[in-house]
């Protein structure tokens, strides 16, 4: 079953992370690119990407495709990047992403195929 | 379901199972291996209706004696539904009803009047949860090694917020509601069996022995509620007490204390005090420091206070509870306990009000009645 991942955080969170001194910042990349690198290897990620703070939105308004600044739902917090993830079963999505060394992370299952 | 993928279908299954085994054992009698039913909704369900019947009783202590080492398989099943209804991707409200519907065989018009909500309200609850079930694909499964702890920890939250349910609502509107008590003390029984040397498992089941030996002095003939220093001691049920005690000491000899544990000692110390004055305070300001260091909370922080106030006085009490006035300022039992201690003090017009704001706060029907009659009675 696939499960989206969320990495996410407040905007605090996004900007103590931005300005990170560059050492701490590089070994926090590394322990995240090796998160990716090693659930890629066991098949368990299939897609994901980090993602840059800057966001627009394409909506309809009055029959018209409106765009926007900015996340559709006004919000404090900020998706930092995203891993598309196949596991058994929701306890499986549990354990790989307690694994993420980084923020919180909101798990979406899929809708499965039919 | 590990057989059956669904959910759904599994539950449907143990409740068609025990309409089955309620037509056929009056005329072809209890099967061979009656230990299987223990395990089940049935066997809840199948007491409760045999209870009714006098030419059962026979059949009723075979079921009562069977033991789970006859069907190891349905144990394992049963044990497995007990985590998935618990699992903490389900929010709390709906992790109770589901467990009560699934594991203890409550339809939803009796779990719905049991938290005092619409069947409407209750039956969405319950649906909502199991499909997250199916969405997300919430495995069937009992958790393992480091995941045990927090997953057995969340099972027991929902057992004593059960049991708290049902024994804080015992008294008037008892005769309406299925005792939810008494169930949850047989689904911690049944955690015990189906997950042994658990000490967090003894220990709430410890606790809810220790509470309920105390129900028949818990309310009056006019099923009012009375608390525990007017309670006649002497309608406590003492061998329910030494079992709750015996429950206690195996836990303790696991040598793993816990939040559950320390709570039933305290019960413990009180069950065996001969009078409310005779109670060993000292014991029980000890045993909320442990409780303290364990799980520090605000609600424990005002029991505490209670012991206090019988170990250093009202005085010293007070300072405490008004402590704890910023953060549990919406708790009615604050205020409550404010008023009994501003009562001790002298204070009643201040009791008075704090009373006031009490009953304000409260939902539960027989705190209510306990407060208004205070009310009532006090100058």
């Amino acid at each position: 079953m696939k499960y989206v991942m969320l990495f996410v955080g407040t905007r605090e969170d996004q900007d103590a992370w931005d300005s990170q001194p560059k050492e701490q910042y590089q070994a926090a990349m590394a322990a995240a690119g090796k998160w990716f690198g090693d659930y890629t290897k066991a098949g368990k990620v299939i897609g994901g990407e980090q993602l840059q703070g800057k966001v627009t939105t394409v909506r309809r308004e009055n029959g018209e495709k409106v765009i926007t600044d900015g996340p559709f739902i006004e919000t404090k917090e900020v998706i930092g990047g995203f891993a598309l993830v196949e596991a058994k079963d929701l306890d499986e999505a549990h354990e790989i992403a307690k694994a993420w060394p980084g923020g919180p992370v909101e798990i979406w299952p899929a809708v499965e195929e039919r | 379901m590990r057989i059956l993928g669904n959910f759904d279908v599994a539950e449907e299954v143990v409740q068609d199972s025990l309409v089955t085994a309620l037509e056929r054992w009056p005329q072809q009698g209890i099967p061979d291996n009656p230990g299987a039913w223990l395990m089940t909704t049935a066997r809840r369900r199948a007491i409760d209706i045999l209870r009714r019947d006098r030419r059962y009783a026979e059949k009723l202590v075979l079921l009562e004696r069977s033991t789970v080492e006859g069907d190891r398989a349905e144990a394992d099943d049963r044990l497995r539904l007990i985590f998935t209804c618990c699992h903490p991707a389900l929010p709390q409200d709906g992790q109770v009803a589901l467990t009560l519907r699934a594991v203890a065989g409550f339809t939803t018009p009796e779990i719905a009047a049991a938290f005092l909500v619409s069947e409407v309200t209750m039956a969405q609850r319950i649906v909502r949860a199991k499909r997250k079930i199916v969405a997300a694909n919430i495995p069937y499964r009992v958790p393992e090694g480091a995941e045990l702890p927090a997953r057995l920890e969340a099972v027991l939250a929902v057992l004593y917020l059960m049991f708290n349910e049902g024994y804080l609502s015992r008294g008037s509107q008892a005769a309406m509601r299925r005792d939810l008590a008494e169930d949850a003390l047989w689904l911690v029984t049944l955690l015990d069996r189906l997950l042994p040397n658990q000490p967090e498992v003894l220990g709430l089941m410890a606790l809810m022995q220790l509470h309920l030996a105390r129900s028949a002095a818990r309310f009056d003939a006019a099923g009012e509620m009375i608390l525990l220093p007017q309670q006649n001691r002497a309608l406590w049920d003492r061998e329910a007490i030494a079992a709750g005690v015996r429950t206690l000491d195996s836990a303790a000899l696991l040598r793993r204390p816990g939040p559950y544990q320390v709570q039933a000692a305290i019960a413990a110390v009180h069950a065996e005090a001969r009078s409310w004055e005779a109670t060993d305070w000292e014991q029980i300001v000890l045993l909320y420091n442990t409780l303290l260091r364990i799980s520090d909370s605000p609600v424990v922080r005002l029991n505490r206070a209670i012991a206090v106030s019988h170990v250093a006085g009202p005085e010293a009490a007070l300072g405490e509870v008004n402590d704890l006035a910023m953060i549990l300022g919406e708790y009615h039992l604050l205020h409550s306990t404010r008023a009994e201690l501003l009562d001790e003090l002298g204070e009643h017009e201040l009791a008075r009000k704090a009373r006031l704001r009490a009953l304000e706060l409260c939902q539960n029907p027989a705190e209510r009645a306990l407060l208004e009659r205070k009310l009532a009675q006090l100058p």
